[in-house]
């Protein structure tokens, strides 16, 4: 399939790159591979008779393609990522060289014990400080991702309940938080209550309590919550969930903050999932994968998923089914994500309890930092220091006929990622800059800068241009609502003349 | 600490300036009762220090690479292209976040267009979404997938399905109204499904090659899920079988879910994979997971943006379609890599030459007294039946530094039928040296 090479137009270092379905040519390959003999084959009177339709194409084009892809896109590598909530730090190579040892990287998963003891232990080992870092005695590996996680504690938290002899109906959740939440929930078969906040951007502790009752299973907690600000009131919410006989849940999306200052299991929760692939920076890969380790108290400890590591006298050992006992089952194939377990102890032994510390501490500053040096002149929903990441609201922006997203498609021209927007849904407009500890005071200095000089445009009228914004980026702003109308999800060839007349 | 850019001097003036007496002080809101613990644990480390660390982790474990090696029961160690890893490691693919903001992602958004095409191809379907966490877990979001669809409850479950697929679906469904119709284990190749099909049926589920690696026309059963109402799941472990198969599409199924590892992903003791789904067009709003879409800017030029955001959590919340946010990105965009290396020649002749690989296994091991191909068809993996409890036979060859396959009691304990049975898998990175080694290995241990 020829692409319309006429019509592609570079420009300098701003490559236009067709798909791949419209480079290929028959019979181009970029792989050699021996010829297979000549054979009767066993497939059961099921080959393959029609082409599939993939493009060929030689390893320079694929590689020049992909590469071409690669510079359309912002990354942490090269500039600094506010994206509030995402916490997008720098990802250390080390990281990527030791998970692509073989002894991790090219082992399978049903090995016989005796020859996986290396990566029982690192599992071991990883868990042994997540244990001890959110001050709770168990963890369970397996779920792939935050949201993941989310659903093996709701499971974990059911099962409990069931096992008590007491189902519970619904799971509480606050308006601040991530839509993970209330939909991993729903995913346990529970019915999911909002709780509102108070007037300082935390869960309001009267209405928590009377929204607690005998036919609620847990309440769902982000802290610090997605406004940057740490639940002040936790432990006398956790003192209310728990004479209301719920477990205590914490979206753990947030643990960068605190993480070597504060054990979540000194704060009353009992159940926490853990997102490796932020708090303990691997890397985001454009949408995972992630990693979602969920830690447990000891009362929800039994019912853990399957499969889970332990030691013996002759080493390590993996339990992989439990018939009869309280595990609730299993959440995933095979044991886990490992190849995030190892850059994460990487970066944990990297850090070790003093670095991290420091890391949850600059973090904090540099969120601080930030809001200090715009506070004059944006809008500041709460008061008070905020935790990792600062939260405005739009009322800066009032009459001036520029909106939140206006000023995110602003700061991709300035030549930053926007911060995150209109999340979380309690303020209007909400911008949600989250700096990590992995920026210096100079790049911070840029960043209050460029955005003090575009809300400062911004505030003198120029409402036109931030509606063009951005016009620097390899593309303008997408009309989405025609491409969700009739969506295009795939590539297709182009119509033939007969197909045309048919 | 090498990571962290702050200098203490930094840290004093950025307190000043934000008029704070100490770090400290910003952590004024935490319960002074919870306020820095006492940790038991090392302090930072250089690279030298993490290098030698994990290494010596890493070698107490034996590569498959290292030894004649014949694991599958769905994951299949294969060769990646060197151009593979190098592409996913470019900072610009590994360093960037979910594609939200599509102007500065279009690199991540035109790869998974070219994601979801491949995958629509090669499963024969007509659309794919932008991944999953895993075959299993997608295999789940199929299942609910065909409940919302259908608005019927019972999902009727192969006993020829991976073990662990089954397991994540059950557990799945514990608490939602879904009743689960679980075959028992097809040792046999003889259940029948279509039978079971009632008006309550949501959907069927089979997997293709099945656990035990035979390969069945799916269409019969198609044709009766259709018949009434239901929808088939087609669940593949092993992708690359899709190069030398019909597709799953071509023989009536409604729904996909993959197993994607096979292609640019390393065996990784099990994760991270990438889940594969594709489905027919008509179904793609009750579609989980994230889609990237066409759509055209400002000045009228073609791109891609995630679209059909209100099928999803972030806009949904509790009735969102799935909870998934975070996916298997990379590992998809490694997937798109190899394959596009692959190409249609590529991808028809590793799939031919697997098959041709185990073929020759299967002849070979088919002469050892005490083992038996049980197979009549398959695509790269087999049942062996052995005459004695398959699981000391592995713990016996693995002794002799060949690891010889998955017993099939690994995955189905507690199953008396399971025990001769070894599922043994070749690919392209099999040799004839390899296949030598466990031929004789095997006819040492079952003297």
């Amino acid at each position: 399939m020829s692409a319309p090479t006429e019509a592609i137009r570079h420009r300098g270092l701003r490559f236009e790159e067709p798909l791949i379905f419209e480079q290929g040519a028959d019979g181009r390959t970029g792989v050699d591979l021996p010829d297979p003999p000549e054979m009767r084959d066993r497939l059961g009177g099921l080959a393959r008779e029609a082409p599939i339709g993939l493009p060929g194409l030689s390893e320079p084009q694929v590689v020049r393609h992909f590469t071409r892809l690669s510079q359309k896109n912002y990354a942490i590598d090269t500039g600094l990522y506010p994206l509030g909530s995402c916490t997008m730090k720098h990802n250390p190579r080390l990281n990527e060289k030791l998970a692509r040892l073989p002894g991790f990287a090219d082992i399978h998963p049903l090995q016989p014990e005796s020859t996986i003891q290396g990566a029982l232990a690192l599992m071991d080992r990883l868990a042994g400080w997540l244990k001890a870092l959110t001050g709770m005695p168990a963890l369970a590996l397996s779920p792939a991702a935050g949201a993941h996680g989310e659903w093996t504690g709701l499971m974990t938290i059911r099962s409990a309940h069931e096992a008590a002899g007491d189902p519970r109906k619904r799971v509480l959740v606050p308006d601040s938080a991530h839509g993970t939440n209330p939909a991993s929930a729903a995913m346990c078969g529970y019915e999911v209550a909002a709780v509102p906040l108070n007037g300082r951007g935390r869960v309001d502790l009267e209405a928590l309590k009377s929204a607690l009752g005998d036919d609620v299973a847990a309440f769902m907690l982000t802290n610090p919550n997605t406004c940057g600000l740490f639940e002040d009131e936790i432990l006398e919410q956790a003192d209310a969930v728990h004479e209301a006989g719920a477990y205590f849940y914490c979206d753990g999306a947030n643990f960068n903050a605190i993480v070597g200052r504060v054990r979540p299991g000194d704060l009353g929760i009992d159940c926490m999932h853990l997102n490796l692939h932020k708090t303990f920076s691997t890397p985001h890969g454009g949408g995972g994968p992630g990693s979602g380790p969920v830690s447990l108290c000891a009362a929800l400890a039994p019912y853990a998923p399957v499969p889970y590591v332990v030691e013996g006298p002759d080493g390590f050992r993996l339990v992989e089914t439990d018939p009869s006992g309280p595990a609730f089952g299993r959440v995933k194939g095979f044991h886990g994500q490992m190849g995030m377990f190892v850059r994460a102890l990487a970066y944990i032994l990297s850090h070790g309890i003093d670095g991290l510390r420091q890391a949850s501490s600059d973090a904090v500053l540099n969120a601080n930092y930030i809001s200090a040096g715009l506070a004059d002149l944006m809008s500041l929903p709460y008061e008070g220091p905020c935790m990792h990441e600062v939260l405005f609201d739009d009322a800066f922006l009032k009459d001036t006929g520029v909106t939140t997203l206006d000023l995110a498609k602003a700061m991709i021209d300035e030549g930053y990622h926007p911060a995150t927007i209109y999340f979380p849904l309690v303020v209007h407009g909400a911008l949600l800059l989250e700096p990590t500890e992995t920026e210096s005071r100079e790049s911070l200095d840029h960043l209050i800068a460029t955005l003090r000089r575009i809300v400062e445009r911004a505030l003198s009228g120029d409402a036109d241009a931030f509606h063009a914004a951005p016009g620097e980026a390899p593309r303008r702003r997408f009309d989405e609502t025609a491409a969700a109308r009739r969506p295009v999800l795939r590539w297709r060839p182009p119509a033939t003349e007969d197909r045309a007349a048919e | 600490m090498r990571y962290l850019p702050l200098t203490d001097a930094d840290r004093r003036a950025m307190l000043a300036s934000i008029g704070a007496p100490s770090v400290d002080s910003l952590f004024g809101d935490v319960p002074e009762s919870a306020r820095d613990p006492a940790f038991d644990l090392s302090d930072h480390a250089g690279e030298i220090e993490v290098e030698r660390a994990l290494g010596a982790l890493a070698a107490r474990n034996v590569p498959a690479g290292s030894v004649p090696f014949f694991l599958g029961a769905g994951a299949y160690r294969h060769h990646v292209p060197a151009s593979v890893d190098a592409l996913i490691q470019r900072g610009e693919f590994l360093t960037s976040y979910t594609p939200y903001q599509p102007e500065i992602s279009q690199g991540t958004l035109q790869a998974l267009f070219e994601f979801q095409t491949q995958v629509a191809l090669i499963t024969g379907l007509d659309v794919a979404n932008a991944s999953m966490y895993d075959g299993a877990t997608s295999c789940l979001e199929a299942v609910n997938m065909a409940l919302r669809v259908t608005r019927r409850p019972r999902v009727i479950v192969s006993g020829a399905l991976h073990p662990q697929y089954r397991e994540v679906t059950e557990t799945g469904l514990r608490y939602l109204s879904a009743r689960l119709d679980r075959q028992p284990p097809d040792f046999d190749g003889t259940e029948s499904l279509a039978d079971r099909i009632d008006p309550e049926t949501a959907c069927v589920v089979v997997q293709y090659p099945d656990f035990f690696g035979r390969v069945r026309d799916l269409t019969p059963l198609a044709e009766a899920c259709h018949e009434a109402g239901a929808l088939l799941i087609v669940a593949v472990t092993e992708v690359v079988a899709l190069g030398a198969l019909k597709s799953p599409g071509e023989m009536g199924a409604d729904i996909v879910a993959a197993e994607g590892k096979s292609i640019g992903n390393p065996l990784s003791f099990g994760g991270p994979y990438v889940g594969l789904f594709a489905c027919r067009e008509r179904h793609v709003r009750q579609m989980p997971g994230r889609l990237a879409g066409e759509a055209f800017d400002a000045d009228g030029r073609r791109g891609w943006v995630l679209t059909l955001a209100t099928r999803e959590q972030h806009i949904r919340r509790e009735k969102s379609t799935s909870n998934i946010c975070t996916n298997s990105g990379l590992c998809a965009l490694a997937f798109a890599i190899h394959l596009s290396l692959l190409g249609e020649e590529g991808f028809s002749r590793l799939a031919r030459l697997n098959h041709a690989r185990a073929a020759a296994l299967a002849d070979r091991l088919d002469t050892v007294p005490g083992a038996a191909v049980a197979n009549d068809s398959f695509f790269n993996e087999f049942t062996l039946r052995l005459d004695r409890p398959a699981a000391g036979v592995v713990d016996e060859l693995a002794g002799r530094g060949v690891l010889a396959g998955v017993p099939v009691s690994r995955l189905l304990p507690g199953e008396s039928e399971a025990a001769p049975l070894l599922l043994v898998a070749a690919t392209e990175t099999t040799t004839e040296d390899d296949m030598a080694a466990l031929e004789a290995a095997l006819r040492e241990a079952l003297k």
